[in-house]
Parts: C-alpha cells; structure tokens; sequence
C-alpha cells in the first residue's frame, strides 16, 4: 500500500498517458483529437518534473544551510517541451480552423466522405 | 571561423529564417535562402573533409564543456547526412523560385522560404548535435515546420495529410522524449558519448529496455518504416512540389541516421543486436514494407502518391541493410540512404516540372506529356531507373551491396527479394513512363510547352548526379563505408 502511494506522481502519469493516447486515437472530432495530443504531452512533463524530484530537497540555491536541493535540469527540460507542446497546439489548432473553412466540419468521418466523393 | 564551423552550419539557417519575414519580398527571401543553403552546403563540404583528415570534432556550444553544456559532434556517420542535407536544400531552394511562385498566393511566399529554412535548420541540427535532448528539441523544429509546410499544398487534402502528420509526428517525438527522460533517470546524463560509457552498467535493468522500445518505436514514426507509415503517402502527394521533392530527401533519412545513432552508438551493437531483438524486428518489417508497398505503388493514380509508397519500400531498403547486424550490411543501407535521396529528389524535381504546366500530377492527366516536355520525361526515366537499379545508375550501386552484404552471411532468400522487388519497381516506373511516352493526350486539352530552365536545372543536376554517382561510386562508398565504421566502432 505505501509503495502505491509512494509512487502516486508516476500512477498519475500512467493514467494521464493512457487517457490521452486513447482519446487521440478514438475521438473523431479534430479538436477533441488535439485535447488528447496535449495531456498525452502533459503526462510526459509530469514524469520528468518528478524525476528530478529529491525528497526534503529545495529548491537549488547555492546558500550554505540550504540542501539537499532537487535536480533542477528536468524542469528546465520540461520548460523548452512546454514551449514545444504550445507551438504543436498551435499549429494543430490553426490546421484545424483551415479544414474547418474548406471541408465546414472538424469530424473526421465527414470529412473522409467528402473527399471520397471529390 | 573555422573552429566554429559546426555551430554555423545550424545557427546560420536559424538567424536566416526570421530575417525571411523581415524581407517581406518574395525575390529577396528566395535570394536569401539560396545564398544560406549553398552557404551550408559549402560549410557541410568542409566539416566533411576536415573529419576526413583529423577525425571526429567536437564542439562545445557556448563554451560550456561537455557533458554539461550541448556538444556538437561531427564523424563520418552526421558528416555525410550534413552534406546530403544541404546540397538537396540547396538544389530545392533553387527550383523553389518559380514553382512557389506557379503554387502559392504571393502575400505568402516569402513565409513560405521562413518555414523551409526553419525545417533545413532542423534537419542540420539533428545531425549535428551530440546530445539527446537537443535532438528532440531540433526534430521538432524540423517538425513543425514541415507540417506548415505541407499545409499549403495546392489541394484541401494537405490539410488533413498535414494534420495526421501532427497527430501522429508529435505522438513520435512525444515517445522519443519519454525514452530520453528513462534514459537520463537511469544515467543522469544527456550527451550521447557520455550516455554511451555509463548504459552498458544499467543495461539490465527494465528501464533501460522500456527506453529503447520507446526510442526505437518514436523514430520508427519519423521515419516511416511500415506499418508506422500511414502519414507518409497523402503527406507527400498533396504538398507543394518542392516541399515534397525536400521531404522526400531528406527527412526521413536524418530520422534513420538519428535511429542509427541511437542504436549503434548510444546503446551500442551488443544491446541492440544481441540483448534486444532489433535485427529480426527490423528484417521482418522491412521485408512487410518493400513487398507490401510496392504493391500498393503499382495501384496509383496519382505520380506523387505512387512515389511516395515507393519510398516507403526503399526506407525497407535501408532498414532491411542495418538489420542484417554486420559493417556490410550497415554501410549498404546507408549508401542506399544517399543515394535514395538523389533518385527521390530528382524525380519529385520531374514530377514538380509536370506539375508545373499541366497542373496536376494525375496519371490520367499527364498523358502524352513525354513528347510536349522532352527534358523534364527524360530526367524522370533517369530517376526511374536509378529506382529500379538499372546498371551505371546510384540506385543499382547501392541494391548491389545491399545483396552482397545479404549474401555474406548467407541470407540468400533476402537477395532473391531484393531482386524480386526491383521488378515491382519496375511496373511502376514503366506505368508512368508508358503514360509518359506511350499514351496520347486527350483530344481538347491544351498543347503543354517544357518547363522553364529555371526548374529543369535542378532537376537535371540531380538526375545526372543518379548517373555519375552510378558510374563512379568512390565518394559515396567512401562515405558510407567510413560512417558504418564510426557507427559500428570494431564490429566486423
């Protein structure tokens, strides 16, 4: 039991992982596909926050006194993937408003149909 | 300068690519983007011979030392993805002129060079970095980027092809980061040379292996090997012609040299051929992949779409060459990596010709085109050629060593169907040829005159670039030899 609870970060990060990867792949709707893509992202950010995680550590000021502190170079990873994410949503969303215009629809069935008949 | 050299080849396409939408005009930003790609060009020649001479270089950016601050490292193995990628930027960005000019609005051409150098600058800096996580940062560079890219092709399908290269691109790198943090808890680093020293103590733990599956499915995305390659077709057929022609030459092979990378130096042989089962899987799949897409090529009715299953069959090529777990086998697929390049830039650089002045890249529409637009055909059937592995073309060269290599140890059965999908090759070339040559245009339709000097330039240089390359083999060899020795370090 305390081993589960110990590892609460990582079983959140499995759940989120598995949650947005399934909704990426089973939604047809574009945006709701994107809202999958990010926590799918998200999930990944938290498993490397909690990596550098070092338990009663601080934050990392090198002050005498202060210490242990946690690995700050996984939040600094994390900050340039939070910019990735941002700049793949981005792009993901401005697509999606530019099928929007040509097809009048973000399901993914509709689509499909009228490009069959075009 | 020259010491700094492996920062310029990345930072200079960078620093270009803002100042493209600062120019706001279309000629300025074109001129800007030729004179950075053959400044790339130039300055990936140079790393080139310098590793030639002194051996692998090492270069710590910003001054921080590595493995603290970002190495990059240049050997045989990047050194020649580097001039691969550059000299097929430079040549793209060249024909870019007058087909961006035929395919995209005018308010946004000059965003359209912003976005290639962006890509181009991507490229460079997976090759050239020596540090993991870096690498993740600069394939999504070159990812974002392309999806833009692709966006604006000439139909509302790149839309979509564009948006499923999205979903399924950032699924990939988003494995590739996960495999990268499971390898930095284990090692507590990520520079790749360092990784490389520490893996071999944790390489028994679970970690490690979740981390290589993760790496290994990720870039296997990228690069499209089957079944991992659905994005690929639609993303090649609807995008613009000169993006396709970069595409298709480029990024799927920095993507394999990243998984060579990843595999050869950073895992090592042992782990990766002997510890885990990567040789079988990849056999098995691009033996799936060369078959099965092939297959599929000969039912296009579209000239780009049916390239672009044909790529996917030669990604099986070069997986099919590192697979076989021997120096031979991985110098066979990497030349076959240089030289696919070549055949599948020229003949998207054809296809962009036709493209041109008819249009459209439907079978159905290019009927008799052969005789209206001599030169461009003609660079096409030396490309198609080179694809099939006819003698005194690149393509043949490469299918010969890769049968050598098969043959060594004694894979006959996969020499026989290397041979065997070559003339699955051929239907498919010989379907575009005939429509080419062999069929005669639909009464009514308008008399099409040769593409202008300014696209069948570059086309022609590529093609001819299949013929000498196909004639005398010693620099691609070399350079494919000497990148399966620094990868493989002293397996035989």
């Amino acid at each position: 039991m305390m081993e589960f609870v110990g590892h609460f970060n990582y079983w959140i990060v499995i759940f989120l992982m598995m949650l947005g990867f399934y909704t990426l792949i089973a939604r047809g709707n574009l945006v709701k596909k994107l809202v999958g893509l990010n926590i799918f992202q998200t999930s990944v950010f938290i498993l490397f926050i909690s990596m550098g995680k070092v338990e009663g550590g601080t934050a990392p000021i090198l002050e005498p006194g202060l210490g242990p502190y946690s690995n700050p170079l996984p939040s600094v990873l994390i900050l340039t993937a939070i910019v990735v994410g941002v700049a793949t949503t981005a792009v993901g969303l401005a697509l999606v408003v530019r099928i929007r215009e040509a097809y009048g629809s973000v399901e993914e069935e509709d689509i499909h149909k009228q490009d069959e008949s075009f | 300068m020259t010491e700094h050299l492996p920062a310029l080849q990345v930072v200079v396409p960078l620093i270009a690519a803002p100042l493209t939408v600062l120019l706001r005009r279309p000629l300025a930003a074109w001129a800007l983007s030729v004179a950075v790609c053959a400044f790339s060009l130039y300055t990936a020649i140079r790393l080139a011979l310098q590793v030639l001479a002194q051996g692998p270089l090492s270069y710590d950016m910003g001054g921080w030392a590595p493995p603290w601050g970002i190495e990059y490292r240049i050997d045989m193995a990047n050194a020649a993805v580097l001039v691969l990628v550059s000299l097929i930027g430079t040549v793209v960005a060249v024909y870019a002129r007058r087909s961006v000019n035929a395919e995209i609005g005018h308010d946004r051409r000059h965003l359209f060079y912003t976005a290639y150098l962006l890509c181009f600058t991507g490229l460079l800096g997976m090759a050239a970095t020596g540090d993991a996580f870096n690498l993740f940062v600069f394939l999504e560079i070159s990812s974002l980027s392309t999806y833009a890219l692709i966006s604006i092709g000439y139909d509302r399908r790149a839309l979509t092809a564009s948006y499923q290269y999205l979903i399924m691109g950032t699924v990939g790198a988003t494995f590739l980061l996960i495999g990268i943090g499971f390898l930095y808890v284990m090692t507590g680093t990520l520079n790749m040379q360092d990784l490389a020293q520490r893996l071999p103590a944790v390489m028994d733990t679970r970690t490690v292996k979740v981390a290589f599956a993760f790496i290994v499915v990720g870039l296997s995305l990228k690069l499209a090997l089957f079944p991992l390659h659905l994005w690929l077709p639609n993303a090649y057929a609807f995008a613009p012609s000169s993006v396709s022609a970069f595409v298709a030459a480029t990024s799927t092979k920095v993507a394999i040299y990243v998984l060579l990378r990843f595999l050869l130096t950073i895992f090592g042989f042992q782990f990766s051929f002997e510890h885990m089962p990567i040789g079988n899987i990849l056999l098995v799949l691009s033996v799936a992949a060369m078959l099965s897409a092939s297959v599929v090529a000969i039912f296009q009715q579209n000239v780009k779409r049916l390239l672009a299953y044909s790529s996917v069959a030669q990604v099986g090529y070069i997986t099919l060459g590192i697979s076989l777990g021997t120096s031979a086998g991985v110098a066979a697929g990497y030349l076959h990596l240089l030289n696919h390049a070549l055949i599948k830039g020229a003949l998207f650089l054809a296809v962009g010709c036709l493209f041109y002045r008819i249009n459209s890249a439907r079978l159905s529409d290019l009927r008799g085109a052969g005789r209206s637009m001599p030169w461009t055909a003609a660079a096409f059937v030396i490309g198609g050629l080179s694809l099939i592995g006819m003698p005194l073309t690149s393509g043949f060269i490469s299918k010969w060593k890769l049968v050598e290599a098969a043959l060594a140890i004694g894979w006959w059965p996969i020499a026989v169907l290397i041979l065997a999908t070559s003339l699955l090759a051929v239907i498919y070339v010989w379907r575009v040829v005939e429509t080419l040559y062999f069929q005669s245009a639909e009464e009514g339709t308008a008399a099409v005159s040769e593409a202008p000097l300014g696209l069948l330039i570059p086309a022609w240089g590529l093609a001819l670039a299949n013929i000498y390359f196909g004639v005398d083999a010693t620099v691609t060899w070399g350079l494919a030899h000497g990148a399966a020795r620094a990868l493989m370090g002293g397996v035989p």
